[in-house]
């Protein structure tokens, strides 16, 4: 059963009916989907969720579509980790980690996005999708879209990270470059919407596809044991999933499943492409297009859609939002993965390395609970860590050439005759590039 | 040479199904006046009442964004493109 009532402009409130459009015809507002609430919470409570299986799908009444077959329904119910060591590291109590660097089956949290915009694309009896995107998008239309049976067409800048570009036409999903950057791509993109009837899944299948941000925030809340943080931290690119986050705490509110209580979001943005972060910052709430020109390539949108709202959003909470530059990005996406063992593409660097900023600033205080929402895999964009990678020894295969590169190491009796023993820890290689001086070897537990 | 204005279908309601309009004008600012006396129904919906082109428009001169120009001042020569189109896409 759907609680979908119909779209309706956020800013001029004019409703229309269900349809593939994005745009308010009366004031160019973007439309966003409404629910029956009521409707909802007197049929279906959080215990009907806790008893469905672990997808982002196990909230579908409170997404938008109708009784049809949901697409992807293995996408989403990532981790939530707690984050101990980053937590030390960043002079806080208690942090979480959001991870949808493992999200199934493109490995960021825009497979969410997809997987609504089509199912819609089904039920609206659409046979092409596609979108313009930075990278993750693109990975995500082209391995859903080829199988769920759609034919594709994705447009990106051209010079995206390798790994994303190869993400997307390994499915065979038709890639076409554009010389330009992001908001030329979109511009192209609004006018190939506008011209054929193909479901382009971020133009006019947006009310849709922007709810299947929602379910990262619904999924926290629930990891969390049903309470909302007390303060999250989210990459900004188009500005929609951090609105959306905050749209679903506010709904879960709304349905009693969440107390009422405050999110304080923050939102985290490359220095060389700030205008969401700058708005907050000015105080005016008004985005001025920037000239996009940062390692973060998939957060490189200088006129975002959704940044008057996301500036809005961050404004109404109580939070704030923050920028680094790139050497700080690069710093971010391995102090992640030193401490913690994720390994986050660029957007979730710009992420770690905010929230550091803002608990530095004391923006966030040290002593309540903290998210931070990663978006997306490393493995997309090893170009921006490639020449900070730690040098590591190659040897022959010998056990005297191991031994040269442990030189101070005493060998422990217990190596020498079968033992229970746990077997004892490596020396670490630091990150400077130089073996670290080989710590002894039956020194200490394993850490 | 006139400037070539493009209008996107959400608004062709307005000019009666037109989809290329040609007009005179040495600034976008002056275009966009043309436009809105030959088509009296988009009067209001690009610009606010102080000239201010409203926040869910985007109007590029060429390849550019007005907004990383000079607005409604930006100067246009016979030959550009106008395109105008709704803001509320991607990410």
């Amino acid at each position: 059963m759907s609680y979908v009532k119909g779209l309706r402009c956020r800013e001029c409130r004019a409703e229309s009916s269900i349809a593939p459009r994005s745009i308010c015809e009366e004031c160019f507002g973007p439309l966003e989907v409404t629910y029956d609430y009521e409707a909802l919470s007197r049929s279906f409570g959080r215990d009907s969720v806790a008893a469905r299986p672990g997808s982002m799908w196990r909230y579908r009444e409170l997404l938008p579509v109708e009784g049809g077959d949901i697409l992807g329904r293995e996408v989403g119910f990532t981790p939530l980790l707690r984050a101990g060591r980053l937590a030390e590291r960043l002079g806080l109590d208690e942090l979480y980690i959001k991870n949808d660097a493992v999200n199934y089956p493109t490995l960021s949290f825009k497979d969410r996005v997809v997987s609504v915009a089509l199912t819609k694309a089904r039920e609206f009896g659409m046979t092409t999708v596609g979108c313009a995107s930075t990278g993750n998008l693109a990975n995500a239309v082209a391995a859903q879209g080829v199988r769920h049976g759609f034919a594709t067409c994705i447009l990106v800048p051209e010079d995206l990270e390798t790994a994303k570009i190869l993400g997307t036409t390994v499915y065979g999903a038709r890639l076409v470059g554009v010389r330009g950057d992001y908001d030329q791509v979109n511009r192209l993109c609004s006018q190939i919407a506008d011209r054929y009837g193909w479901g382009i899944v971020n133009v006019n299948l947006r009310p849709f596809y922007g709810e299947g941000s929602k379910t990262v925030g619904y999924e926290i809340a629930e990891q969390l044991g049903w309470r909302r943080p007390a303060h999250l931290v989210c990459c900004m690119a188009g500005g929609s999933l951090l609105t959306k986050i905050g749209k679903a705490f506010e709904e879960l509110t709304r349905l009693g499943w969440i107390d009422e209580g405050r999110t304080r979001l923050y939102g985290a943005q490359a220095a060389g492409c700030n205008p969401i972060a700058a708005a907050v910052k000015d105080g005016s709430g008004e985005i001025r297009p920037v000239k996009a020109r940062t390692v973060a390539k998939s957060l490189a949108i200088g006129n975002p859609a959704d940044g008057y709202y996301a500036a809005r959003a961050i404004r109404d909470s109580g939070g704030w939002a923050e920028d680094v530059g790139d050497d700080q990005i690069v710093d971010g996406i391995r102090l992640l993965a030193e401490t913690e063992g994720i390994f986050a593409e660029t957007a979730g660097g710009v992420t770690v390395a905010v929230a550091r900023k803002l608990v530095d600033l004391d923006r966030i205080p040290r002593h309540e609970p903290v998210v931070l929402v990663i978006t997306g895999n490393g493995l997309k964009t090893t170009e921006a860590i490639v020449s900070t990678a730690a040098a590591y020894p190659v040897i022959e295969p010998r056990l005297e050439a191991f031994e040269r590169i442990v030189t101070d190491a005493a060998v422990p009796a217990a190596m020498s005759s079968v033992s229970d023993a746990p077997p004892p820890s490596l020396p670490a290689f630091p990150s400077s590039g130089r073996p670290a001086p080989a710590a002894p070897l039956s020194s200490g537990p394993a850490r | 040479m006139p400037i070539q204005v493009r209008i996107p279908s959400v608004l062709r309601r307005q000019t009666g199904g037109d989809e290329s309009i040609a007009l005179e004008g040495k600034t976008l600012g002056e275009v966009l006046d043309g436009l809105e006396t030959r088509y009296e129904g988009l009067r209001g919906k690009l610009r606010g009442p102080r000239g201010e082109l409203r926040r869910f428009v985007n109007i590029y001169v060429n390849d550019n964004d007005v907004r990383l120009l000079d607005g409604s001042t930006t100067p246009v020569t016979d030959g550009d493109e106008v395109t105008i189109i709704p803001a509320v896409a991607g990410g």
